[in-house]
């Protein structure tokens, strides 16, 4: 099959199984089996273009043109690729823990939560092909709506005024702020595909790139920014495989593949580096990297610690690629797939301790280490990722970012980074100690053990991922070395 | 032979059809087959003579054999058959989901008065367009007015007497100025034809009477498409006319008064004259602007949906007079886009309300908490709609804007792109409103239980929302035929 063909199977094999799941809604196997086989397929063709792109093709589609020039375009190059990857192995993962999660907490509206997913991974992956900057507004608003039903999904009070937080931040950063970015790069330039280099260079110069800078990586509400995080806590009344691939893979990845990817490909490296104030937007990603990691320091609610940790290590990739290093654009565009897996396995993780005991306060999980071992296990691995020690990925992803800081003779930056790794060792280890080391209170009489074996094979399988990635990063580095040349 | 004759069957047709519809008195449900029948007849012939003018080229009709400048010329162009493809467009949609929506909302009595003042409508609106005479225009836009007038008055609520009654005066007060301007154009040229009119008006030079003539013209005007402060007659008008009225209406009464706006300002007198002599754009983007913030603002508060509409729709024309203001081909062709597009997705929220209102009653923000799952497919066209409303890609609404912003960027004007995205961001807000609560909210208990509309209802409204859809996805046509027309209309003095 042609790359153009798989593009549009990539696209439209969730979509199928929208249709799928909403006809067999009767059957609950029959529903969640042709969500998994669709996700197993999407997979397979995802791994197909990753061939292609590994052996230096780039597939193009247009599907429709608008205007003249105005078109939905696709075209992968290695960072969307990279992206689309990571959301394609995640999500046959996450099927099997969402299964696991969803029957074992007895959630209503099943079939809505299978539907609303599998459009946000089209959109996701609309997200990460996307050629050029219409494409790619387009399908980082569909995320948003998609993932609206979702977040929103309990349906009470609480729920109602998250999505409502969530919906309400992220349309209004990207209608007000963003959109109006890409129309004005559109009257500079003459045209809005992503180019290796820039399209801007020579285009703009003096303090609007700055500004035009700041409207890309504010209006981009997904990567999370402070002071436009807020929607990210707020989503965190969604059920847990909802916070565990939309919110620390799917819809926070697109955010800063999106700002990793302007970056790269709409200003180039160089026309930021001329930027007046443009270590400014360094030193908004280092407040980001310090304040999440204090806010989340203080947290006792676990999802609501993972959320906080999720700002400060997007936050990361923001600072890698604003860094303007060639060495940090390495770091972030690995970060975006070390985080993915240790943070996806660390909600998992949340969400089986929520299933089987319904605990989700940080304090009451003492000793909870013999209880629920594997989960524990996992936990600590994804814990360790983040803090950025060996042998997980995370600790690759910091050692480039690091050097990059190094290269960009930022020596503050290198102080951030430092500061920030010792805050996450803090907010993250008193967790593990507490789990495996402290006694159960003796009034929670509770029998309880492992969540249902769905949702335990999953988190483990994600945990491995996380290690494996430490030892064989040949692929993903490899895919990211043809970004620099 | 008869093809020859397009343009003036294009009026004489649902002009002669009036009078039949209301001969036909009691068999209401034949004056209803009439009108539709009628209303497709002049989409066809619309389109016809779309096909003839594709190229760019003219048609000039002389009615009754009489040479233009004495006789009444009608003159076909790319601008107008434009206006001519909406209004005929929305008219053969509308005139079909009449029938239920009527017997829902109007006295039967009245009825065959009702189709008959439809089809009378429809004949002044298409008439206002297609004449290439400006005394011509005045009648037509009298026929239309006096039409409208009494369908807004036969709507259920006793209050919509008041609102025709306030639209009559204010209307009236538009039209004598109108006239009033007329008036001196011709005092001062001794023609009435337009093309005529715009080749004397160039000679006159520097005159006080010109522009107290263009002044006159220009308020006259600005009251009929409810140019912001002149506006307080259309919300009142749009909530409790029958929701027909209300959807035909608003997808075309304020659309043709904006083109007669256009067609005076460009064609007429000539855009040198009425932006370099008059400066008329320093009038036209801030009332523009105000209208965009001020009645988005408004309508977020508004209970009845039609009326949360109707401010809005003034907001939107607001979007129009800002492009015309920008003085330059792309801002004329985002206001034409505007022009074509809003009429596809106004005509279609306007019709989700009235399924609506067909089995709730009225359309109070209040009654609608948790509709959406009764009525999904009502709903879901509202919800479609809006998002057209707010602009999103893939909908007409972002076609327009995006013109829109680009031009305010191209001029450099970037506080106005702001502004544009701005009205954006308040109609997320309106729009919102209405998805939150019939989404979200419960069905209280003691409320009654409503099912979906009729499909003689939601075929018609799923229709316009499609078209939303596809002239969002393939914009060729339209951006073809505005930038062209565009183009035209500066290209000639």
């Amino acid at each position: 099959m042609t790359g153009g063909t798989l593009i549009l199977l990539a696209l439209a094999l969730p979509l199928s199984g929208v249709i799928g799941v909403s006809i067999c809604r009767q059957n609950p196997n029959l529903r969640e089996g042709f969500t998994l086989v669709v996700s197993m397929l999407l997979l397979l063709v995802v791994l197909q273009l990753l061939s292609l792109v590994m052996a230096g093709a780039r597939p193009e589609l247009i599907l429709l043109e608008m205007l003249p020039g105005l078109e939905l375009r696709f075209e992968i190059e290695p960072l969307g690729m990279l992206f689309a990857t990571v959301a394609a192995t995640l999500w046959p993962i996450n099927s099997l823990y969402s299964i696991g999660y969803m029957r074992g907490n007895e959630e209503s509206h099943q079939t809505r939560f299978y539907i609303f997913f599998a459009v946000a991974i089209a959109a996701a992956m609309g997200v990460a092909f996307a050629g050029n900057l219409v494409t790619l507004f387009v399908f980082y608003e569909v995320l948003t709506l998609s993932t609206f039903p979702l977040v929103a999904h309990k349906g009470n009070q609480m729920a109602m005024l998250g999505g409502r937080t969530y919906l309400g931040i992220l349309l209004f950063t990207s209608i007000g702020l963003l959109l109006p970015a890409i129309v004005w790069t559109w009257t500079l330039a003459g045209t809005n595909n992503f180019i290796p280099g820039g399209i801007l260079t020579g285009h703009i110069e003096g303090g609007a790139i700055t500004l035009l800078a700041l409207l890309f990586l504010f209006g981009i509400g997904k990567a999370a920014l402070m002071p436009i995080h807020r929607w990210l806590p707020a989503a965190m009344v969604a059920p847990t495989p909802v916070s565990a691939l939309l919110h620390a893979v799917a819809v926070v990845k697109a955010g800063v593949f999106s700002v990793v990817k302007v970056v790269v490909y709409i200003f180039g490296l160089d026309l930021i580096k001329q930027a007046p104030g443009a270590d400014w937007l360094i030193w908004i990603a280092c407040f980001t990297l310090i304040a999440a990691s204090l806010i989340a320091l203080r947290q006792d609610n676990l999802k609501k610690r993972l959320a906080y940790s999720t700002i400060g290590q997007l936050a990361y990739v923001v600072l890698g690629a604003v860094l303007l290093a060639p060495l940090s654009i390495t770091g972030a565009a690995l970060h975006i797939i070390a985080h993915a897996f240790g943070k996806i396995t660390l909600f998992f993780a949340a969400g089986s301790i929520y299933t089987s005991c319904k605990k989700t306060e940080v304090s009451q999980l003492d000793g909870i280490g013999r209880r629920m071992p594997y989960t524990m296990t996992a936990f600590s691995i994804g814990a360790l990722s983040m803090i950025g020690i060996p042998p997980t990925a995370g600790f690759i992803s910091k050692w480039y970012l690091l050097m990059g800081a190094f290269q960009a003779q930022q020596l503050a930056a290198v102080a951030v980074i430092i500061a920030s790794t010792l805050l996450n060792a803090s907010y993250f280890i008193p967790v593990i100690y507490a789990a495996w080391f402290k006694r159960e209170s003796s009034e929670a009489m509770l029998t309880y053990g492992e969540a249902p074996w769905p949702v335990v094979t999953a988190l483990c399988m994600t945990a491995g991922l996380t290690v494996l990635l430490f030892f064989f990063p040949g692929i993903p580095f490899e895919l990211i070395q043809q970004i620099s040349t | 032979m008869i093809s020859h004759h397009l343009p003036a069957l294009q009026v004489v047709v649902p002009l002669m059809a009036a009078p039949l519809c209301f001969l036909l008195g009691r068999y209401r449900r034949l004056g209803w087959i009439l009108s539709t029948l009628v209303s497709w007849l002049c989409l066809w012939i619309a389109v016809r003579l779309a096909f003839q003018v594709a190229d760019g080229g003219q048609i000039q009709y002389a009615f009754g054999g009489w040479a233009p400048p004495w006789g009444i010329e009608y003159r076909v162009d790319q601008l107008n058959v434009l206006v001519l493809l909406i209004v005929s467009g929305i008219a053969s949609v509308m005139f079909p989901y009449s029938w239920s929506s009527v017997q829902n909302e109007v006295d039967p009595e009245q009825q065959p008065l009702f189709f008959t003042c439809m089809l009378l409508c429809l004949a002044g609106l298409l008439g206002i367009t297609i004449t290439g005479d400006a005394f011509n225009l005045f009648v037509l836009l009298e026929i239309s007015s006096l039409s409208t007038y009494t369908l807004i008055s036969l709507g259920r609520d006793r209050r919509a007497l008041t609102a025709s009654f306030q639209y009559l005066i204010m209307g009236t007060i538009g039209a004598t100025f109108i006239l009033i301007g007329v008036g001196i154009l011709y005092m001062l040229t001794g023609t009435l034809n337009m093309a005529d009119l715009s080749d004397r008006i160039g000679e006159i030079g520097e005159s006080r009477a010109l522009q107290a003539g263009f002044g006159f013209l220009i308020v006259g005007i600005g009251l009929k498409l409810a140019m912001f402060p002149l506006h307080l007659w259309l919300p009142n008008a749009y909530a409790f006319a029958p929701s027909i009225v209300s959807a035909f209406i608003a997808a075309t009464a304020t659309k043709v008064a904006v083109y007669v706006m256009v067609r005076y300002l460009f064609t007429i007198f000539g855009h040198e004259f009425s932006f370099s002599a008059m400066y008329i754009h320093w009038l036209l983007i801030p009332v523009g602007l105000i209208a965009v913030l001020f009645t988005s603002i408004v309508a977020v508060f508004q209970r009845d949906i039609k009326r949360m509409l109707a401010y809005s729709s003034v907001a939107q024309i607001g979007y129009m007079l800002v492009g015309i203001g920008l003085v330059s081909t792309t801002g004329l062709t985002a206001t034409l886009l505007h022009l074509f597009n809003h009429a596809l997705m106004k005509g279609a929220l306007f019709l989700s309300m009235g399924a609506v209102c067909y089995r709730l009653g009225n359309t109070l923000i209040d009654n609608m908490d948790g509709i959406g799952r009764q009525m999904p497919w009502t709903m879901g066209a509202f919800v479609a709609g809006g998002l057209s409303l707010i602009g999103v890609p893939l909908t007409v609404g972002f076609i327009s804007k995006w013109y829109l912003i680009l031009a305010a960027l191209e001029k450099g004007w970037w506080p106005i792109a702001v502004i544009v995205v701005l009205g954006s961001l308040i109609a997320v807000i309106y729009v919102w409103r209405v998805v939150e609560a019939a989404y979200l909210h419960q069905r209280p208990d003691q409320s009654v239980t409503v099912v979906e509309a009729p499909a003689s209802l939601l075929v018609p409204t799923w229709i316009l929302v499609l078209a939303n859809y596809y002239f969002g996805i393939d914009a060729s046509f339209t951006t073809g035929f505005t930038s062209s027309a565009a183009t035209t209309l500066f290209g000639a003095p």
